[in-house]
């Protein structure tokens, strides 16, 4: 299939007796967003380094640009660009330093290597500070450069590692700014992220959970597949008064701006039941309405229900 | 393999070396620091013994036998004993190392034609200086006892004894050109011992295995800078061996050039394959440390012969790089040796270098565990 850029089939990955990642498998097409989600010890570093060859699984097949990840793991390496989770770039270099031995490294040509650094520093915001040693830099500098310097050699497949972990909000948003930039621009980007709003960003998910693939699929899909419960928006010129009314009657709701949302089993059953509750407490509803859940409800609602 | 990767590499340890003043000192000063430690250390020389004497004769032939032996450079009389105790406590103090007991008729038996008695008692505990100590006196009394009696007819045996290779049997002369040798093993070994741990240990190595860098490309671009700075460490110290311990270098530079490129090679891969096997900078070190330090110092021919070793340590030396370099480096030194006797040396170290580079390169892995 030339439209898939990554593919593993019950990948399995075992340390002593403890099972890090329990057959996997997903598809990641060509260009797409992809963002690995779970919470920390997931499995998704120990799944991200099988992919990068890095590490070898215990089983499971796997394809990465076209390689095998067992037998051709040094091919990809020449196919992907890799940021892991913890900062690796060398601190005792200037930024200068740092990119011009990624690119020597990435056998960056010599006629595109002045190119190439000024395109890093632009995208960095480092053209000011390229003397500058990378260990004084702040957070988010040394996270865009690290990125800067996995993309030198503009890698058809790029995998992140939690890129974004440890950085302010204003500086992952402009992270994830450059990640649909490269991915608009036909980079595959397989991100992986323990911050639930960031899934949003992704075309497409996948959860994992204490090694194992628990939902997978594009943020709206998630939404409207795997949450069993349903969510009530209610809006009301009294939402205080309301919420009182309910909560007397043992329904639970919460204030969401000038309106109440109410996790239900059912919405169609529950919906003419807050009404009747609301209207004999003499208090107007405009509105009630199904809405679709945020995808952190979901991963609360899947991670408690797996 | 590029050579531009090569490059990167070699251009990053290199910056890596200058900003990192551990390194620095290790890479520059150790070698000289060590070389005048040992140097000053280290010395077979016996000079300025500490000697007490009993001149019971009090004659001219006894104050000139006195005046002799404290004139000669070798004795330095700390005090004229008055009673024979004064011998003992002295000994026993540590105060003196010899000591000269002169008879009451010393003087008389001499111009009497008698043999004359002299007792000298030399402190054993340092066994070494006490057969050396004890050469210079029994030589030395030799000597006297002849001039004071003349010469009458010819010796039995004329012995007429040559050293070679180090006339003045200095011992400075052929314990530096070794120790720089020894110096220079240990060295090598520290070096290189950091470069791979590091990485593993600050995190670096996990992107660098990422890339397509080839795992020969990562030694030779390591080794590289190393090598250079190694290099630069046995030309200062063979000048500080020349210039300011006087040592003479008599076989050729370019020579000794080129056989300590062939150790530096291997000397500087073992501390890499120590790094890789170990991947923790603190252990890497120390058994680097160890590894080189030991069998360089004892087993090498640097401290003690080879030929007087039990046949299995024998064997055992054959195997340690340090032997052949530390024959390279004395034998370049003091001997003249050309190629052609150290041929067994040159080949030794540079089947020893290409050995321990393959070594490196299949104990590498670009993986994670």
């Amino acid at each position: 299939m030339p439209d898939i850029a990554v593919k593993v089939d019950a990948l399995t990955r075992t340390f002593g007796g403890f099972t890090a990642v329990d057959n996997v498998s997903l598809k990641v097409g060509k260009g797409e967003i992809f963002g690995f989600l779970g919470p920390n010890g997931a499995g998704k570093s120990t799944t991200i380094r099988m992919l990068c060859g890095l590490l070898m699984p215990t089983r499971g097949t796997g394809t990465v640009g076209g390689y095998d990840i067992v037998a051709q793991s040094e091919k990809i390496k020449q196919t992907i660009g890799y940021m892991s989770q913890k900062f690796s770039l060398y601190d005792d270099l200037t930024v200068t330093e740092n990119i011009n031995f990624f690119s020597g490294i990435y056998s960056v040509p010599e006629e595109k290597k002045i190119a190439r650094r000024q395109w890093v520093l632009d995208m960095a915001d480092l053209t000011d500070r390229e003397h500058t040693l990378t260990r004084t830099l702040p957070g988010g500098y040394k996270q865009r450069l690290a990125l800067g310097c996995a993309i030198l050699h503009e890698p058809r497949i790029l995998f992140l590692d939690e890129p974004t972990s440890g950085v302010d909000p204003v500086s992952r948003r402009n992270f994830w700014a450059l990640i649909y930039e490269l991915s608009t621009a036909g980079t595959t980007v397989f991100v992986t992220t323990h911050y639930m709003d960031e899934a949003d960003y992704c075309d497409r998910l996948a959860l994992i959970y204490r090694g194992k693939i628990i939902a997978e699929g594009s943020p709206n899909e998630l939404r409207l597949k795997h949450m069993s419960k349903d969510v009530l928006e209610i809006e009301v010129d009294k939402p205080v008064e309301a919420l009182d009314a309910l909560n007397k009657q043992g329904k639970e709701s919460a204030i969401f701006g000038s309106a109440l949302h109410a996790v239900v089993d059912r919405a169609d059953t529950a919906a003419p039941e807050f009404r009747r509750i609301l209207e004999q407490a003499g208090i107007s509803v405009r509105a009630i309405d199904k809405i679709a859940p945020s995808l952190e409800d979901v991963f609360v609602t899947l991670i408690e229900e797996s | 393999m590029r050579i531009l990767r090569i490059k990167a590499i070699a251009v990053k340890e290199l910056i890596q070396i200058r900003r990192d003043p551990l390194s620095l000192a290790m890479a520059f000063l150790m070698p000289v620091m060590l070389l005048f430690i040992f140097a000053y250390a280290i010395t077979l020389d016996v000079n300025q013994l500490t000697t007490v004497v009993y001149d019971r004769d009090h004659s001219s032939v006894s104050r000139g036998l006195i005046g002799e032996l404290g004139s000669s450079g070798y004795f330095t009389v700390v005090r004229h004993a008055t009673k024979h105790g004064d011998i003992d406590a002295y000994l026993d103090s540590g105060k003196a190392r010899v000591a000269i007991s002169i008879p009451s008729d010393f003087a008389k038996d001499i111009h009497a034609g008698r043999t004359a008695q002299l007792q000298i008692i030399v402190d054993g505990s340092d066994s070494n200086t006490a057969a050396i100590a004890l050469g210079y006196i029994q030589a030395f009394a030799g000597s006297y006892a002849q001039r004071l009696s003349g010469q009458k007819g010819p010796p039995a045996v004329d012995a007429r004894v040559r050293v070679w290779y180090n006339s003045e049997l200095k011992s400075r002369y052929f314990i530096i050109p070794g120790l720089i040798a020894v110096i220079m093993v240990v060295i090598a070994a520290l070096l290189t011992s950091l470069t791979f741990a590091r990485e593993w240990e600050r995190g670096t190595m996990e992107q660098l295995i990422s890339t397509p860098v080839k795992t020969p490309e990562l030694v030779l671009g390591k080794l590289i800078p190393y090598f250079l700075i190694a290099f630069f460490d046995v030309s200062i110290s063979v000048l500080t061996a020349t210039t300011l311990f006087g040592v003479p270098l008599r076989g050729s530079i370019f020579l000794l050039a080129v056989l300590t490129s062939f150790f530096l090679f291997g000397g500087l891969g073992l501390g890499m394959v120590i790094s890789i096997i170990t991947k923790a900078q603190l252990v890497a070190s120390q058994i680097a440390m160890v590894a080189t330090f030991l069998p360089a110092f004892l087993l090498s021919g640097f401290m003690f012969a080879i030929s007087n070793m039990p046949v299995p340590l024998q064997v055992l030396t054959r195997i340690i790089p340090a032997r052949y370099y530390v024959t390279v480096v004395k034998g370049i030194f003091l001997k003249e040796s050309g190629l052609r006797f150290l041929v067994v040396e040159a080949l030794f170290l540079a089947v020893f270098g290409i050995f321990i580079f393959i070594v490196a390169n299949k104990k590498f892995k670009k993986k994670i565990v």
